[in-house]
């Protein structure tokens, strides 16, 4: 009996109620559809949620932790990329 | 007594019991006339369900592949949540203060109402998978029409289960077109599965005096009704699998409704009902 390995898909859900599909693990399967079943069976035995997406892990281009201190480090010192870093007059009101 | 297994539910007396507090009036359910028939037709009901979901059960731990165990889990959970509800009410009808666990643990195997399909080993996953198919496909027409049962307790369960069953039924039609219509080998344990099953299936169809009984109440459908859809799915779905329809008789082996099983189902009461019998009354 040959023995092949199904792809890894990840899977992601919206929630009941959330508005946005949230990673929530991986599995195998050998084809989306069987992905969307698989995901069913493994991820929404407790009602967790209402939308399915999966994608194939391959498929998922991903930052390489390596070059993590080039890749982030920059934003490290700019609290003023925060919108809260600004006082505001008391003229403008509420925002 | 334990209640059986229901890892989703785990308040499902509570629940149980919540529910029956506002249920609708039944009057087959205090028919004295139709009690024995009622009563033997409610096992057959939950019989399946515990026979088949046992089967499944079976492979726990054991299945080709985590996403597969736990789809098979998960089939045989939904089965056993069937199974409390048909027994419920079977021990309701008969009034004789057994429990469904009763029902289920206490039996011996000529008590025991399932189709001889049911009870069969597992085999490889081409029969289990085929067995499911075969069982599911006769499952969701039969609960189909049992929603518009004249008895509203046996029309809340069929509605109960039927959502589950219309997912048995997608899920395990997908896998044996994919098994029938895969490899070489695949399509070969298939085919081999089917012959084996085939003998088998006509034992669904075939009405007796509680059958009679039953439809002839308008709890149940004529069984013969729903022959016609039940070779319409499996037609297409074994068409769409590339796999022949066997030439044999459908119905050559029957009587498990009866109380007349296989020598599989002593094996099956022996595991499932040990520790009730060995510690009568044990709970967890």
């Amino acid at each position: 009996m040959s023995k092949k390995e199904w792809p890894l898909w990840e899977i992601f859900i919206r929630g009941q109620h959330g508005l946005n599909h949230r990673h929530v693990g991986s599995l195998h399967a050998p084809d989306a559809e069987m992905a969307l079943r698989n995901a069913r069976d493994v991820y929404t035995r407790r009602k967790e949620g209402v939308s399915i997406w999966v994608v194939e892990s391959r498929q998922i281009t991903a930052s390489s932790p390596s070059e993590k201190g080039p890749m982030f480090d920059p934003a490290e010192s700019k609290v003023y990329r925060h919108p809260t870093f600004f006082d505001i007059p008391d003229e403008v009101g509420h925002m | 007594m334990p209640s059986l297994p229901d890892a989703a539910t785990p308040d499902a007396a509570a629940l149980a019991q919540e529910a029956a507090a506002h249920q609708a009036h039944d009057p087959h359910v205090a028919d004295v006339g139709l009690q024995p028939a009622f009563f033997d037709w409610l096992c057959r009901m939950g019989d399946n369900a515990l026979i088949l979901g046992h089967r499944i059960s079976e492979w726990c731990g054991h299945g080709p592949v985590l996403e597969e165990d736990i789809a098979l889990a998960n089939t045989a959970l939904d089965l056993i949540g069937h199974t409390q509800m048909w027994l419920g009410l079977a021990a309701e009808v008969e009034g004789a203060g057994r429990s469904a666990d009763d029902l289920a643990y206490l039996r011996d195997a000529m008590k025991l109402r399932n189709l001889k399909l049911v009870e069969l080993p597992n085999g490889d996953m081409a029969v289990t998978l085929m067995r499911e198919f075969l069982f599911d496909a006769f499952h969701f027409e039969l609960l189909t029409a049992l929603t518009t049962s004249s008895s509203p307790r046996v029309a809340e369960i069929a509605a109960k289960a039927l959502k589950e069953v219309s997912y048995h039924v997608e899920r395990s039609s997908d896998l044996v077109v994919r098994l029938g219509d895969g490899t070489e080998e695949s399509h070969a344990r298939m085919q081999a599965a089917l012959d084996r099953l085939w003998p088998y299936t006509g034992e669904m169809f075939a009405a007796d005096a509680v059958d009679e009984a039953i439809a002839e109440a308008g709890i149940a459908p004529a069984l013969a009704d729903l022959l016609a859809r039940w070779q319409q799915t499996v037609d297409e779905v074994l068409t769409e699998a590339t796999l022949s329809k066997p030439e044999q008789r459908f119905d050559a082996h029957k009587g498990g409704k009866q109380g007349r099983h296989t020598e599989h189902l002593g094996y099956i009461l022996a595991e499932m009902q040990f520790l009730q019998r060995a510690y009568p009354g044990a709970s967890w």
